[in-house]
């Protein structure tokens, strides 16, 4: 077991938040055709809110922070924060666009000791790239940030959303990537809008995408594992729980709501009114996510994927079930291995989901 | 010989979990976990404290151990932390060098 895993394991034990993603703005100067935000501001938390929010995580343990929005560097006290979060020795992540980073901006961030900027790159293609961020010139800004951030030394990932408008670039980005000496990531998964709107769900990519996707060696090391027929899931893994949302780590809004996850929109306190470790330790909704055991779900655990699949319960949640199997992980799960899911053959995917709307605290 | 002395660098993340210091370097992403010595020297490496002092009135005080065997080992530990950045070493007393210890849940 690696020192992390460790530590992860020590963490979920002592009920510690190991890694909080943090949302310092929902306002962006791009508008991204799959983003799941509203870009409009309902009452950012200030500069002193945030402060006394990051003060509260160092407190209550947590160690991997992870600035993002939204386009973080549209809020004018984003080197201020970055400045505090680090002098309380957060392990720190930045996500951004880019756009904005220019030579002093990317040298500040080194100065400061951020671990690692993570930036989107949608295609190769400044054509295709630019019409996802509906922003001209974008690919072009973004690419040169990274070569600054580069140049400054800085840890640079590149993180690739497939969808319909850009399913066969991920060569392209990744030979981008190579070039400019940045880490790839992939994500085949467009999740619905925040609010709980379907409308992004028709750029996800069609099943024979994933199918392909998931036989691409270079983007999945070892194809012939990766896509086996799952071994039977053992006690270990129905007595497991399906992520750390909720147990290790959860999401703060610029609202300062908290949710398990930013992918799991379910309303458990408001920084404004609580402190962050009475909704840690004392909410009814943390501690419903966390008694939820694999063997607890509804439809899951007769499944054939139970133990290798990536069902993600925030994504269910938005289907109406915090319980229930996330279609597009059991989509995922016939893609890699050709055998249907549970919910596949009993026939629920054949159903429209009931999104529920998100009814936020504040 | 002169006098060691040990600071703490910033360009780290770190925090206490269930007793053990996490750190990780933001220069190389090592990530280490200091046990219960490592951490009292780590909290205690100020820039301006001796590292023989820090063995001989915190360490030897509070473990069972030799003042000899504790400032090898201590050393020993020192070289490879600054290794990667985590803790600075000077042969003089280090002004404002040091951020602030990450509290403890």
């Amino acid at each position: 077991m690696s020192l992390l895993s460790e530590m992860n394991e020590k963490a979920l034990a002592l009920g510690i938040p190991l890694s909080v993603h943090l949302d310092l703005t929902y306002r962006c100067n791009e508008r991204c055709i799959h983003c799941y935000l509203d870009h409009d501001d309902h009452g950012e938390m200030t500069t002193a809110e945030i402060e006394d929010v990051l003060t509260q995580l160092a407190e209550a343990g947590v160690f991997f922070l992870t600035f993002s929005g939204g386009e973080v560097l549209l809020r004018r006290d984003f080197f201020q924060l970055v400045e505090y979060a680090r002098r309380r020795l957060f392990n720190l992540k930045i996500k951004t666009n880019g756009v904005m980073i220019g030579g002093k901006e990317a040298r500040r961030l080194r100065e400061l000791g951020v671990e690692q900027v993570q930036l989107s790159v949608y295609s190769h293609r400044p054509e295709v790239h630019d019409a996802i961020t509906k922003l001209p010139g974008s690919l072009n800004r973004t690419v040169e940030a990274i070569r600054r951030l580069k140049s400054y030394g800085l840890k640079v990932t590149i993180a690739n959303v497939l969808m319909t408008a850009n399913s066969f670039d991920n060569a392209g980005v990744i030979a981008l990537a190579d070039e400019l000496g940045a880490f790839y990531t992939v994500d085949p998964t467009v999740t619905p809008k925040i609010d709980g709107s379907l409308s992004p769900l028709a750029l996800r990519i069609p099943g024979h995408e994933l199918h392909r996707v998931f036989r691409d060696p270079q983007l999945v090391p070892n194809v012939e594992e990766f896509c086996a027929p799952p071994p039977s899931p053992g006690e270990d893994v129905l007595d497991g729980y399906p992520c750390s949302a909720g147990h290790t780590a959860c999401y703060i809004s610029p609202y300062g709501d908290v949710f398990p996850c930013v992918q799991f929109p379910l309303p458990t306190g408001n920084l404004r009114r609580q402190r962050f470790l009475d909704i840690w330790q004392g909410s009814p909704q943390m501690a419903e996510v966390r008694s939820i055991r694999a063997k607890d779900l509804d439809t899951c655990p007769s499944c054939a994927h139970l133990g290798t699949c990536t069902r993600c319960p925030g994504l269910a949640y938005m289907e109406g079930n915090m319980r229930g199997p996330s279609t597009a992980d059991c989509e995922k799960s016939l893609q890699r291995t050709g055998i249907p899911a549970a919910s596949m053959t009993a026939g629920r995917l054949q159903r429209q989901p009931a999104l529920v709307q998100i009814q936020l605290l504040a | 010989m002169g006098e060691t002395y040990i600071a703490r660098s910033t360009a780290i993340a770190a925090r206490m979990i269930g007793g053990e210091m996490m750190i990780m370097s933001a220069v190389d992403s090592t990530f280490f976990t200091l046990n219960e010595v490592g951490t009292l020297i780590w909290q205690s490496a100020d820039g301006q404290t001796p590292l023989s002092e820090i063995v001989s009135q915190r360490i030897c005080e509070d473990f069972d151990v030799t003042p000899e065997e504790a400032q090898r080992d201590a050393e020993q530990f020192v070289a490879e932390l600054s290794q990667h950045d985590i803790l600075l070493v000077s042969d003089q007393p280090m002004a404002g060098a040091t951020g602030s210890a990450p509290p403890t849940p």
